[in-house]
This record gives structure tokens, C-alpha cells and sequence, in this order.
């Protein structure tokens, strides 16, 4: 990773909305430019958090999947 | 994106089953969560969502649902149980994929600032009152949902 998260979200085993709505109320407790590492396991995630950070202006540094995971890096705007 | 003026989301919800439930709870959230402005207008069978005597207990009914999750011919569904049955096998696809329940997602709807609008008078003809609704609801009538909606980009009935 070439981010060191301020944070870490676990939202394995969670289905459609939980890791949206998760990670928005994750990153309204943070700063901005801290980062949020968020994984998951919903295959849906691998294009709704993409989305979600279009929309609300947040930026993902990092993004990968390994084994039915996936894992992002999200920078605070 | 967040500097611009907020999108804004309004959806009629009018079915109380519970397919019909999680289709307004899950986009508005979802929604709210991407930083729009969120309301669901309730009415008729979809006050049940809001209903805290009845939203934990929503239904799938069979008959003449011909998707409806059942081993048998859809003809059977006219029997006593049929709903009960399709309703528990619902209920276990959705625990298998852990889906949150219809009441869980109604908080999280409201922890996310989702506006709930219970239909004043659906609710009188069907003898609903504001102590039957979760706490939270505003009462209203098609010109409060209409108010918000002249303004909205994304509206829908379920």
C-alpha cells in the first residue's frame, strides 16, 4: 500500500447498502485528507464505492481485489 | 459533488410488501449517503414500512407473483400458509446474504438524514394514526411530497 490509513473499516460479509452507507459515516467522524481503508467483500462494492466517491467528492488513492476481496484506500475530501 | 447545489431524490412508496419495502430503504439511504437530499413519501400499503406494529413482520405473497420464491405451482399460493411460506424463504435468502433487516434499514435511513412523509390521508382512510408510525415521520399531504419533488432530479414510485 502506498498510503498508511488513519483508519480501517471491515465491512466483510455486508450486502448492499451497508458498506456505502459504512464508509460515508466513517468518513464523517474523520478529517480531511485522512485516509480510509475500507474492505469488503460484496462484489457490488468493486463499482459502488467508486460511485459514491464520484459523488460526494472523495478521493480513492488505492483500489485492489485479492481472493473475493476488495480493498480501498479513500482520501477525505 | 459536494460544492454544487445538493441532488435531490423523492420516492412514492405504496406497496407494503416486503420486497416492495427494501426498494425505497436501500436506494434512499444509499442516496442520502452520497450526499443527496432524501424524502420518502408513504402511502397506502406502503405506510406498513413506517408502521412499528407491522414493519418487522412484511410479507411476500405468492399468488400471482409468478417470481415469487416458492417450490410449487403459483395456483397453490391461494392456500392458508403460502404467504407464510414465501415470506420465510424470502426472509432466508436475504439472512444467507445478509441482508439487514426492513427495520434495521429503517434507522439507518434515518441516521443518514432520510426525510420519511406518512400520507395524512391514506392514513385516515385506513385508520392509521401518528402513534402507529416509528417516531420521526412528518405527516403531510401530496402537495408537501409535491414541494420537495418540483425541486428533485431523481423521482420514482415503488
Amino acid at each position: 500500500m502506498s498510503a498508511t490509513p488513519d483508519k480501517t473499516l471491515d465491512c466483510k460479509g455486508l450486502s448492499c447498502p451497508e458498506p456505502v452507507l459504512k464508509t460515508k459515516m466513517t468518513i464523517n467522524t474523520m478529517k480531511s485528507g485522512e485516509i480510509l481503508e475500507m474492505v469488503a467483500t460484496d462484489p457490488g462494492s468493486a463499482n459502488d464505492i467508486p460511485a459514491w466517491a464520484r459523488r460526494t467528492g472523495n478521493e480513492i488513492v488505492e483500489s485492489k481485489q485479492e481472493g473475493g476481496v476488495w480493498t480501498f484506500l479513500i482520501k477525505k475530501s | 459533488m459536494a460544492e454544487e447545489k445538493k441532488k435531490r431524490l423523492v420516492m412514492i412508496a405504496s406497496k407494503g410488501s416486503m420486497d416492495m419495502a427494501y426498494i425505497p430503504l436501500i436506494v434512499g439511504s444509499t442516496a442520502a449517503a452520497m450526499e443527496m437530499e432524501v424524502a420518502i413519501f408513504f402511502t397506502f400499503y406502503g405506510l406498513d414500512i413506517i408502521n412499528k406494529h407491522k414493519y418487522k413482520n412484511l410479507g411476500v405473497a405468492p399468488l400471482a407473483n409468478p417470481a415469487a420464491p416458492m417450490p410449487v405451482p403459483n395456483i397453490m399460493g391461494v392456500l392458508p400458509g403460502m404467504t407464510m411460506m414465501a415470506t420465510a424463504m424470502m426472509k432466508s435468502w436475504m439472512g444467507k446474504q445478509n441482508v439487514a433487516s426492513i427495520p434495521e434499514m429503517v434507522k439507518m435511513c434515518q441516521d443518514v438524514g432520510v426525510r420519511f412523509i406518512g400520507c395524512q390521508m391514506t392514513m385516515d382512510v385506513m385508520g392509521i394514526k401518528k402513534e402507529d408510525l416509528i417516531d420521526g415521520v412528518e405527516i403531510g399531504g401530496a402537495a408537501t411530497m409535491l414541494d420537495f419533488a418540483a425541486e428533485s432530479d431523481i423521482s420514482f414510485l415503488v
